[in-house]
């Protein structure tokens, strides 16, 4: 299981580039912390999922 | 009048109010305002009255009159450029906080030498794209510094809808999180000065939670 966004608890085995296009973000507008740690938008295919992990995604919308 | 004011009466009266050591704090803290639009504009303000000793103001871009309505500039200032116009600002409130300016736009190329020296990074972009890039960017270089962003601010909605969140260590954002510009929402004022001073009094916290 990981845990996605503080709460959620997934079953998820994939890379986390499929993790994100199945859940429909635009990753242009979001930044991925993985276990505490940014992971880069050019690592995301090739970093792997697994249990335990804590994902935190945030997503950013325009306006400031 | 503003003569008459020297840096001892100034900080002496800050020092009444908030006490000696969380003033002595907020002299020494070194803090980026990224992006000095209607957020950045009111956080760089909001920062300079609570005494922050040093302000790193960021922003390639000239006052126009379309700003007025929600940034501080004044119509005088149309045409300056946003960080002279802001520094002037800060000189009528502030005088002793130390500005420096940086007339750029930050790009891959130019954070890693334009933020080394802040401790503490507010983001006040209103792409999302350059909000998700800047957050890539300091969250890789500089886990140790404090990025506080923002996200959601733009319509009409409720002022409490806008929170601040911890995302992960060193890292937090402000907003509701959902009010997006390209939705066709407007920027109103007092919405983004809502947002603006989550970040600016979460930025005063985390100083003051620091040894």
């Amino acid at each position: 299981m990981i845990t996605y966004n503080g709460t959620q608890l997934i079953e998820y085995t994939k890379a986390l580039a499929d993790f994100l296009e199945e859940h429909n973000y635009n990753l242009k507008h979001i930044a991925v912390e993985l276990n505490g740690k940014i992971v880069k938008r050019a690592d995301y295919a090739r970093t792997k999922l697994q249990d335990g992990d804590v994902l935190e995604i945030v997503t950013f919308v325009g306006g400031g | 009048m503003t003569n008459l004011i020297t840096r001892e009466k100034w900080y002496q009266d800050l020092f009444d109010r908030q006490g000696a050591l969380t003033t002595d704090k907020f002299i020494r803290a070194k803090v980026a305002v990224c992006g000095l639009g209607g957020l950045g504009s009111s956080i760089a303000i909001s920062l300079a009255r609570s005494g922050i000793g040093n302000l790193h103001l960021i922003d390639f871009d000239l006052v126009e009159l379309s700003n007025i309505h929600r940034q501080e500039y004044r119509l005088n200032q149309i045409g300056k450029r946003k960080t002279d116009a802001l520094s002037e600002l800060i000189g009528e409130i502030a005088p002793f906080c130390q500005v420096k300016l940086s007339n750029a736009k930050l790009s891959q190329n130019n954070i890693s030498s334009l933020l080394t020296d802040d401790d503490y990074i507010c983001e006040a972009f209103d792409k999302a794209t350059s909000k998700a890039a800047l957050a890539e960017i300091v969250r890789d270089n500089w886990p140790e510094k404090i990025l506080v962003m923002a996200s959601g601010m733009a319509g009409f909605s409720p002022a409490n809808e806008i929170k601040t969140k911890k995302i992960g260590e060193n890292f937090f954002i402000c907003g509701d999180q959902k009010s997006d510009l390209n939705q066709g929402l407007p920027l109103v004022f007092p919405r983004v000065k809502i947002c603006a001073n989550h970040q600016a009094l979460l930025i005063l916290q985390l100083i003051l939670e620091k040894d």
